[in-house]
């Protein structure tokens, strides 16, 4: 938390974040605030949308996280990072699971949620 | 204090190679930008290096005592627990290190992530003797 802070303040970088223009061409199309891309979307991300549906995405994702990276034993840095680093084959099947949750979310079920989001 | 040191330099790095933007996370999962896959594969390559030395040399932590990685033994959990953690780690765009990192970016609404997270590891010890492992 210090050193993200350190990060955000001391070393702040003062402009906007360079995203691939078709990511957020498509965003843009579910309605969200692309104008000023920072590290997060604040659009999706802030105290006021906590109580409708984005806010239940923060919560469920949150869970998700918390409670994968305890079943899996690991996370990106135990399993993709250090027991790939190790050479541990359980480690390559953690990842390869990591990535395949990821790319059917991202692809498949996040724009269906993100196209129902009051922004 | 090596922690702590450890600690900080590990936040700075996290958010200025913006491996905590949820932009970049989902430029990895659409696979439109080489941006993730470059850290984590560069961190893999330092890891295997860093690894092979620590072994060779038989180098020892600072208060003498050898550093052995731990053996991770196959469990099931790594695939159902792996998926789960894809789908949170794609919606949220944070795994757990980066959701403190955010927060001390300034990023306040992370905090309730991350107590989401906590009560994900909390339910999961809860069902844990119910889950396939």
């Amino acid at each position: 938390m210090a050193g993200g802070c350190v990060a955000g303040t001391l070393l702040q970088n003062p402009g906007p974040m360079r995203v691939n223009p078709a990511l957020l061409s498509e965003m843009k199309g579910y309605g969200m605030n692309v104008s000023f891309p920072e590290l997060i979307p604040n659009s999706l991300f802030n105290w006021r949308v906590l109580l409708n549906l984005n806010g239940f995405l923060m919560i469920a994702g949150g869970f998700l996280v918390g409670f994968g990276t305890r079943w899996a034993g690991g996370c990106t840095s135990g399993h993709s990072i250090m027991g790939l680093s190790n050479l541990q084959w359980p480690s390559l099947v953690a990842t390869i699971s990591f990535m395949a949750g990821g790319f059917f979310m991202a692809n498949v079920l996040l724009p269906v949620i993100l196209k129902h989001l009051t922004w | 204090m090596k922690y702590f040191v450890s600690g900080l330099l590990f936040g700075v790095i996290l958010v200025k190679s913006e491996v905590v933007s949820w932009w970049r996370i989902q430029e990895m999962f659409r696979l439109e930008s080489f941006h993730m896959y470059g850290v984590i594969g560069s961190a893999v390559a330092t890891g295997i290096l860093s690894i092979w030395i620590i072994k060779k040399f038989r180098i020892k932590t600072w208060a003498g005592e050898p550093i052995e990685p731990k053996i991770v033994p196959f469990q099931k959990g790594q695939i159902f627990g792996g998926l789960l953690f894809g789908f949170g780690w794609a919606i949220t765009g944070a795994c757990p290190g980066p959701l403190f990192a955010l927060i001390g970016a300034g990023f306040s609404v992370v905090i309730v992530t991350l107590l989401a997270a906590i009560a994900g590891t909390y339910v999961y010890g809860l069902l844990r003797e119910k889950l396939p492992h």
